[in-house]
């Protein structure tokens, strides 16, 4: 009963949220001073043709009524012509943002299998050399700027030992499986075809990590502290009293509570993950939607800028929700509270 | 800790002196524990450092004038040497000086962001939880929009609009920035409200403006120090990330971002273009972060969101 | 001679080491409770009892605790010498231990069933305990012995989270705890002092009430005077790692002999009438530094020049009444 009262009222902030995002976007997109569409076609095109393009793309109309035009627009997957291409941004942004997608996720699963881990270790075995290591990776991940890490890597590895490629998701030569999810991992695992599947992980492993450097150092350091402060919970120490074993202590009692602090950052990581895309995305010449954004941004293309920032900020909504509920449904404390 | 709160309760005049004297003891202990921290004392002889390069730029950098538009085509692309201790750019410029000056940059960038942003955002926040209500979801909702999208794409999706130059992406990043300082505020607001000591001011008819001053505000300080040291590494990093996308520092000032970005295109031969912006950077943020996690540690600060 | 009690405690030590140095908290403690007895442990914070009480549970983190001398017999067997193993048997199963805070002692984000599950499930495990229970008679036994601590609505609080029950209920719940699995030797640690003082009442009530009627031994430690009045039979008073007096309740009460003890009932304000109760100058000494000989002489009206010599060894006045004071001993009546 109650956990559902949670999910609504989540999920009603969520809908808000996302309703603000898309107003700000609109206005800042509309901000852009000089007129776009005179942008596009050129300083060489006639009168005619700019008004034309303009009343094409519904600029002459007053600007609430753009703004309803555009959300009418969205749910129809209708993002809004794009100038540079001259598709629209919403294939556009289907087009780029599996890369994206891809990256980001094997970030996630960086900061999985490395922060969770070791800020684990870290906090139980609290001052140990392990404990040292973490916190210096810690402060390293969340200092070094993302760009950094992807050129330094780029520097080691790809032109010192020559193990890993520079950029791109493939090699030129390797051919591409055939696209059902847009993740080159997945479809040449569906496809069976391994050395496509050694090669793009070859390709992702170096930017993916960039990205995830900063998650990392934020999550390790919290799971530790997390860790470290239960364990020095009285209610470890009753259980262990009561006659439960160390190991099931260990497991169960102190996990549990451990991981809720750091799966309420995981909304922000991922956000910060986002951001770092940008940048690595540059780096790595990745073909993915932040690139696409990038040079959106640095062309005035308003509607895909804003398609893509959308996405960007509904990508971030709903992982928020999926951790908030999450987090709601393994703390008690959080769903119980909302209500007081 | 609560003691040392209460010694800001602003009841009567006359505790002004006490006030003064429990401020003194206060600095006096905090101060202590920090020269005992390693990581305070690493980090903030780091960015002392940085900021003493910073202001004597001029006079502790061998080619002072190569900060701006110079060029010397007969030294481009040096590697590191004696005259050029980290090499020379693209168009003979000393890498050292540059990068020395480029602090200078990202100095100032920290402290124009977070001097617009900070005082804004604080303010926001006060008004927003101890007022409560309406006003406050207003504020907060505002707050949650802005803060749901990385700060790097807010302040991208910003700097769009306008020409790049490094004021427009300043102003774009303070403009994203309150958000921060508002929500910490609002919550440390929101739970002190309650106390007694601010209900004693309230009965004693304290305007709310002085409320806000001299009870509330004094209790959030430390947190607020404590993330604006934080601030600073992020705001450089994010400000560096600009640079590097082409959309802060412009050449030919010496911004650390750009200087990097225009490395990368020159890897790995010229690796060094790279390499010492990079590591310049790196050790900046990293001594804020060490400082502010001292200061963390030190004064005792649990608000959230830090 | 090990097993006429069920708790006995012989010059037990215990140090600590820390950053200053080695904290001598324990300095040789005697302690026994006997089979059904009901025995309090009294002193101010930081004397030691929460000590000693881990010692005997086992619970002690041993870097950095380390116990140089002693023994403590449970059911004539030396839990120092017990292996972790045998140790995990007899917690919950013959020694069971009830916490001071309750808030904190259940774990928030496990429902009160979970948690009691567990606790039974884990007790049957072990080949001494007998019988392998299946889930329902686990459950009903779970919800026996929460009517037994008088929970109205067993049913519905097994599926709660423990902020969702009131300070009393939790307490209630952590006595259940730590009664289930039928322990036959019971510490209390200051049980109920995070409540409200009539909620308190009651929980102690129902505490002595179940002990009795089950024949618990129990350790109850608390700062509390008051507490050890109502409900114990025989009263330890502990001071800096030492214990100083030892007598049946009434007999401590009416006539304390030592001068902390004295100390101690002095400083209980009165509800009807007379002064301002006193407290006793000075403060619990650093354990790194402790005094010589008598631990307390630097605070004490009546020391003298032996009290920090020698440390005085437990005197007995009269059967079951024993003092650690110089004023008491030979040594002692023939310097003053």
């Amino acid at each position: 009963m109650k956990f559902s009262y949670f999910l609504i009222e989540r999920f009603l902030h969520s809908i808000l949220v996302l309703l603000g995002i898309s107003i700000l976007i609109f206005i800042i997109a509309r901000m852009l001073p000089g007129d776009p569409a005179r942008l596009a076609l050129g300083p060489f095109a006639a009168k005619e043709q700019v008004e034309h393009l303009r009343h094409e793309m519904g600029m002459d109309k007053p600007f609430h009524l753009q703004y309803v035009a555009y959300i009418r627009g969205i749910f129809h997957s209708d993002l809004g012509l794009s100038f540079q291409t001259r598709r629209n941004v919403s294939l556009d942004i289907a087009h780029y943002l599996p890369a994206t997608i891809e990256l980001v996720m094997m970030a996630i699963v960086w900061v999985l299998v490395i922060g969770v881990p070791l800020g684990v270790l870290a906090g139980r075995y609290k001052d140990s050399w392990l404990d040292n290591i973490s916190r210096v990776v810690a402060f390293i991940g969340v200092a070094v700027p993302p760009f950094v890490v992807g050129l330094i890597g780029q520097l080691i590895f790809s032109y010192g030992l020559g193990v890993l490629p520079t950029t791109g998701r493939l090699s030129l030569l390797t051919s591409m499986p055939p696209t059902r999810t847009g993740l080159l991992i997945l479809d040449s695992l569906i496809a069976g075809n391994f050395s496509a599947l050694g090669d793009a992980l070859r390709h992702i492993l170096l930017p993916s990590f960039a990205v995830a450097l900063t998650g990392i150092g934020q999550i390790t350091r919290l799971t530790r502290g997390s860790v470290s402060d239960v364990l020095g919970k009285d209610y470890i120490e009753a259980a262990r009293a009561f006659g439960i074993p160390n190991r099931y202590v260990t497991f169960k009692y102190m996990l549990k509570p451990s991981f809720i602090p750091p799966l309420t950052i995981l909304g922000l990581t991922f956000a910060s993950e986002l951001g770092n895309a940008f940048l690595v995305e540059q780096v790595f010449g990745w073909p993915g939607m932040a690139k696409y954004g990038i040079r959106a941004i640095l062309r005035k293309d308003f509607n895909a800028i804003m398609g893509v920032v959308l996405i960007i900020g509904l990508a971030f909504v709903v992982v928020n929700f999926i951790v908030d509920v999450l987090a709601g449904y393994v703390d008690p404390r959080i769903r119980i509270r909302e209500e007081g | 800790m609560e003691a040392n709160q209460r010694a800001f309760s602003s009841v009567g005049s006359e505790t002004t002196i006490t006030r003064w004297i429990a401020l003194k003891d206060r600095v006096g202990r905090d101060w202590y524990r920090f020269r005992r921290n390693p990581i305070s004392l690493a980090g903030s002889s780091m960015v002392l450092l940085v900021i003493l390069l910073a202001i004597l730029a001029p006079y502790v950098t061998p080619y002072p004038q190569h900060a701006g538009a110079f060029t010397d085509f007969s030294s481009t692309f040096q590697p590191p040497s004696r005259s050029y201790w980290f090499g020379t750019d693209e168009v003979g410029r000393d890498l050292f000086t540059r990068v020395i000056f480029g602090y200078r940059i990202s100095l100032m960038m920290a402290a124009v962001v977070l001097g617009i942003s900070v005082p804004f955002g604080v303010f926001l926040g006060l008004v927003a939880g101890y007022f409560g209500g309406r006003i406050e979801t207003i504020i907060m909702r505002i707050t949650d929009v802005f803060l749901a999208l990385p700060a790097l794409v807010m302040a991208l999706a910003i700097c769009a609009a306008f020409t790049p130059t490094i004021e427009k992406a300043m102003l774009a990043v303070a403009s994203i920035w309150w958000t921060w300082h508002c929500r910490l505020v609002n919550g440390i607001t929101r739970s002190i409200k309650t106390e007694e000591f601010v209900q004693a001011s309230q009965v004693t008819g304290s305007s709310h403006l002085r409320i806000l001053f001299k009870d509330i505000l004094p209790n959030c300080a430390s947190a607020i120090m404590v993330k604006i040291t934080l601030d600073a590494g992020f705001v450089i990093l994010v400000g560096a990330g600009l640079s590097f996308l082409g959309l802060g520092v412009q050449p030919p000032k010496p911004g650390l971002g750009t200087m990097i970005s225009y490395g990368a295109q020159h890897l790995p031969m010229k690796w060094w273009l790279t390499v010492f912006p990079s590591f310049a950077i790196f050790f900046l943020i990293l001594g804020f972060n060490l400082l502010g996690d001292g200061l963390r540690d030190m004064l005792d600060v649990e608000a959230e969101g830090i | 001679m090990g097993d006429q009690y069920m708790l006995e405690i012989r010059n037990l030590h215990v140090h600590f080491r820390v950053y200053e140095g080695v904290s001598r908290v324990l300095d040789g403690v005697f302690l026994h409770v006997g089979k059904g007895e009901r025995v309090g442990l009294a002193g101010e914070t930081g004397c030691g009892k929460t000590v000693t009480m881990k010692t005997v549970m086992g619970i002690l983190k041993i870097p950095p605790a380390i116990i140089p001398h002693g023994e403590v017999f449970l059911n004539g067997r030396d839990v120092l010498r017990m292996s972790s193993k045998e140790l995990l048997q007899i917690k919950g199963t013959e020694i069971s231990m009830i916490f001071q805070d309750p808030m904190n002692a259940l774990n928030p984000v496990f429902t009160i069933g979970e948690q009691l599950y567990d606790v039974i499930r884990f007790a049957q495990r072990h080949p001494d305990n007998g019988e392998n229970l299946s889930k329902k008679e686990i459950h009903d036994r779970a919800i026996a012995v929460l009517e037994e601590v008088r929970l109205p609505d067993p049913e519905r609080i097994m599926n709660n989270y423990s902020l969702e029950l009131s300070g009393g209920m939790r307490q209630r719940v952590l006595i259940a705890m730590a009664l289930v699995n039928e322990p036959s030797f019971l510490i209390a640690d200051e049980p109920g002092t995070a409540l409200d003082v009539t909620i308190q009442a009651q929980i102690l009530g129902l505490l002595s009430e179940l002990v009795r009627t089950k024949g618990i031994s129990i350790l109850l430690i608390t700062h509390n005077l008051g507490v050890i009045q109502e409900t114990m039979e025989r009263v330890y008073i502990m001071y800096a790692g030492q214990v100083v007096e030892i007598a049946p309740t009434s007999v401590l009460f009416e006539n304390p002999k030592h001068p902390y003890s004295q100390g101690l009932f002095a400083s209980v304000p009165h509800l009807t009438g007379g002064e301002i109760a006193e407290g006793i100058p000075g403060t619990v000494p650093d354990y790194t530094a402790a005094p010589s000989g008598c631990r307390f002489h630097p605070r004490c009206d009546y020391a003298m020049p032996i009290c920090s010599q020698k440390k005085p060894p437990l005197i007995m006045l009269k059967p079951a009444h024993y003092v650690a004071c110089h004023l008491y001993t030979e040594q002692g009546v023939q310097n003053e």
